[in-house]
């Protein structure tokens, strides 16, 4: 049929171009008649080749002339669509008129089958390919991303997760895997192999999220909460003894936070208050900031071997302007934490006294104040529990402060009745705790005696370790008493190694040798100095070495087994403090009342200063106290003003051994040691050193 | 019951001590050199304590909260036990920098001088 209806369409076509107007029929029945022709010739090809062509007429055939049988007709192939129509006219609203349409669409869709092939390199392909590479993998990725998501939150990880293989393998119920594949849809910690998740739950990003549901971290802080309630109930079920009065503390303290969360209290910013005074100061102060971290002096290479004293921030606190400051020292545990304390060593002008806490990281107001009715002159802090301070003060008193409480009374102090001094107390040291683990330290004063003061049940408790009376001392009285006369106790170091080993410096110049086992009698005498003795330590690697200085402009080092100094050192001006670095066991800082502060290395140059600085402004005020940062390169100066230098020391002053090349630097304590010990040997006597 | 009495005052008084000392320390911010305002905000994101006049402080309110609230997001994604602790901006004309606590935030507005 359809070849039928394709020669009606051929005929209709060549209408126009052929010109004549052929009716239909007889082309059917040529084409009839051809088909006949066709199945004839297949069926009886050898008849017809043996019979004689005889034309068949149908009986309603079209009879045409000759001419016209000759006739041809030419018939066109085209592709064009006989369904469409040869023209078509619109109307056109805008011209109010019909337009004609020149292009006709002649698409003739014969047959439509929508497939489902996609090409392997498209999105939609690769996707395939790599769910179902995974899906035999998928399991294990996914539990291996759960456990470590929940090991991440809980503490407890091996019953987590041993809690999510379980949920995992037993094929969980919905929502518990569905809350597994949320958190594995956040960013997978590193247990997740490098393939692409599939995106399961159409993941948006979060930046285009109006509503952001559970954060991973909100999550870990129910998690956390959950935590601590689970603790707060242990502790509740443990301490029952002391329910009543903790009960009525609990219920104040639920009181008063009641009372807190209802108006807005300012003390809930107490910590950010902090930090921003910190960081206000931070950006005031910035080039010393800077300084203080990263600038190291670059023109030390051509100074040949001096070194220099940068300044860096400058404490005071406007209570203290009239006071000198009378002692310093670093906290053990806070290294940027230092204490001062003020006082004055004007025997006719004295006044309060003041302990300030100062950071470094807040130089225009200390982090605790203290003040006290008479002037302190000495504090340390407690190695084990660096919130402890011991006091000295003028008037003999001795007294503990504990940083973590907040009132600005000592916690513990001495009185006339529990053994205070009768004359300034000079310097205090911490020792370590006796056996009952009570606190102790000791003290020395002007009035002879070094006591050792205990903490036993909150109260001070006082034992005379030692009197300085020495030969020579006795004196004839009236009525023929002999009187001893004690010296005067002005400083004092213990020694770091030998715990009973200390020494005392005493306001005649002399230098007593003595232990805390003997009571009565002095280990060794050093005719030190001319004048009182301000200072005297220990190194703090070599064993046998101590340093003092006086009144009598000397700073003098000695081997403690040697009668006389092993080095001298005349400054021109009294000397207030010597200090050793913790850093080198041959460097050593004195100051000087001229405001000067100076900085040798015995290692790089035996008889001079390495620096030797003006810190304070020369006439009108001088340096009382110097100490060293345990970590930083930096040292802090006290003056009379009450104000607190601080300096950073230039690497001149820092320089450790050049080693040869090809050796290692070799570092600790021990080198230190050596080196010293080098320097003294060259000083011995050849005498002694044959002597021993 | 008079132990308890005197503790109870004593923890008031302590609170009070804080208190002050706390309003010491935003005086001090104040008056430091370069300081342009301070605004207090507190968990409703309403300036509780500010130097600056009312617009300005209620302005700052409402866009430093809620770039706190996104930065304190992102440092706590990344590690869920970490937290934001301060927050600093440094512009061409002056620096403003934000100390969250809990749910209220200090700022400070302040012209680092060069």
């Amino acid at each position: 049929m359809p070849a039928k209806a394709g020669d009606r369409h051929r005929q209709g076509q060549s209408g126009p171009s052929g010109g004549k107007a052929v009716p239909p029929r007889p082309p059917k029945a040529v084409s009839r008649k051809r088909d006949e022709d066709v199945s004839m010739e297949a069926g009886d090809g050898v008849d017809e080749w043996a019979a004689a062509k005889t034309l068949v007429k149908p009986p309603d055939q079209l009879e045409l002339t000759e001419a016209e049988l000759k006739e041809e007709i030419t018939r066109i192939l085209t592709a064009n669509n006989p369904h469409a129509p040869q023209n078509i006219v619109r109307y056109s609203f805008k011209k109010r008129a019909y337009k004609p349409i020149n292009y006709v669409d002649q698409m003739a869709v014969h047959f439509s089958l929508n497939g489902n092939m996609i090409p392997k390199d498209s999105d939609e392909g690769r996707r395939q390919s790599i769910r179902l590479s995974t899906a035999a993998e998928k399991a294990p990725v996914e539990t291996s991303a759960v456990t470590s998501e929940e090991a991440e939150i809980k503490d407890e990880a091996s019953t987590g997760n041993t809690q999510a293989a379980g949920e995992e393998e037993a094929g969980g119920s919905g929502t518990a895997e569905t809350t597994e594949r949320a958190e594995a849809e956040e960013p997978p910690p590193s247990g997740v192999k490098e393939q692409k998740l599939a995106n399961q739950f159409n993941f948006t990003e979060r930046a285009s999220r109006t509503l952001n549901n559970p954060m991973q971290w909100e999550i870990y802080d129910a998690y956390v909460e959950e935590l601590q309630k689970m603790e707060r109930s242990k502790e509740k079920e443990k301490s029952k003894a002391q329910v009543p009065k903790r009960e009525e503390e609990k219920k104040k303290g639920r009181r008063l936070t009641s009372l807190e969360s209802q108006s807005d209290d300012i003390t809930k910013i107490s910590k950010a208050a902090k930090i921003m005074e910190r960081m206000v100061n931070q950006n005031t102060f910035d080039d010393i900031a800077q300084d203080f971290k990263y600038f190291e002096d670059a023109s030390d290479e051509y100074r040949d071997q001096e070194g220099t004293l940068l300044p860096l921030w400058k404490f005071q606190y406007d209570k203290t302007k009239r006071l000198a400051v009378t002692a310093i020292s670093w906290n053990p545990k806070y290294k940027d934490l230092f204490a001062v304390g003020y006082g004055s060593y004007d025997f006719l002008k004295q006044g309060q006294g003041m302990l300030l806490l100062y950071t470094l990281k807040n130089p225009s107001f200390p982090e605790y104040v203290f003040s006290s009715e008479s002037g302190i002159m000495c504090l340390d802090f407690n190695n084990d529990h660096p919130y402890l301070v011991a006091v000295g003060f003028y008037d003999g008193n001795v007294a503990i402060y504990n940083l973590k409480k907040a009132t600005s009374q000592p916690s513990y102090k001495s009185s006339a009745n529990s053994g205070k001094h009768t004359e300034p107390v000079w310097q205090v040291k911490w020792q370590k705790d006796d056996m009952d683990n009570n606190l102790n330290f000791f003290s020395v004063s002007s009035d002879g005696r070094i006591v050792s003061w205990t903490l036993v049940k909150n109260e001070l408790v006082h034992t005379d370790v030692i009197k300085l009376s020495g030969e020579g001392t006795t004196m004839q009285g009236p009525e023929g008493l002999q009187l001893q006369m004690l010296g005067s106790g002005t400083s004092f170091d213990f020694h770091k190694k030998i715990d009973n080993l200390f020494l005392v410096g005493t306001e005649e110049g002399k230098i007593y040798k003595c232990s805390k086992c003997y009571s009565s009698q002095f280990l060794d005498v050093f005719e030190a100095h001319h004048m009182a003795v301000d200072s005297v330590s220990w190194n703090p690697y070599h064993l046998k070495v101590f340093i003092s200085c006086s009144s009598d402009w000397t700073v003098k080092i000695w081997d403690h087994t040697i009668k006389t100094p092993m080095f001298v050192y005349d400054l021109n001006s009294a000397v207030g403090d010597v200090v050793w670095s913790p850093y080198s066991s041959t460097v050593f800082a004195a100051v000087t009342t001229d405001g000067k502060a100076h900085v040798f290395d015995l290692s790089i140059n035996k008889y001079e200063a390495l620096c030797t600085q003006l810190v304070v402004a020369k006439k009108k005020n001088k340096i009382t106290h110097i100490q060293f940062n345990p970590v930083y390169p930096v040292i802090i100066v006290g003056d009379e003003r009450g104000h607190v230098t601080s300096l950073k020391l230039s690497p001149n002053l820092r320089r450790m051994p050049k080693e040869k090349k090809g050796q290692e630097v070799k570092k600790g304590p021990e080198v230190e040691i050596a080196k010293l010990d080098k320097l003294l040997n060259l000083v011995r006597d050849p005498e002694t050193k044959a002597g021993k | 019951m008079c132990i308890c009495k005197l503790a109870h005052l004593d923890q008031k008084s302590s609170t009070g001590e804080k208190q002050a000392e706390v309003e010491e320390t935003l005086k001090r911010i104040q008056a430091h050199k370069g300081v342009i305002g301070t605004v207090v905000i507190n968990a409703e994101g309403i300036p509780i304590r500010t130097t600056l006049d009312n617009s300005t402080s209620v302005q700052y309110a409402g866009l430093l909260h809620q770039l706190t609230m996104k930065a304190r997001s992102i440092v706590r994604d990344i590690d869920p036990q970490n937290d934001l602790t301060f927050l600093r901006i440094r512009s061409k004309k002056h620096e403003i920098m934000v100390a969250p606590d809990k749910d209220y935030l200090l700022i400070v507005i302040q012209n680092p001088c060069e």
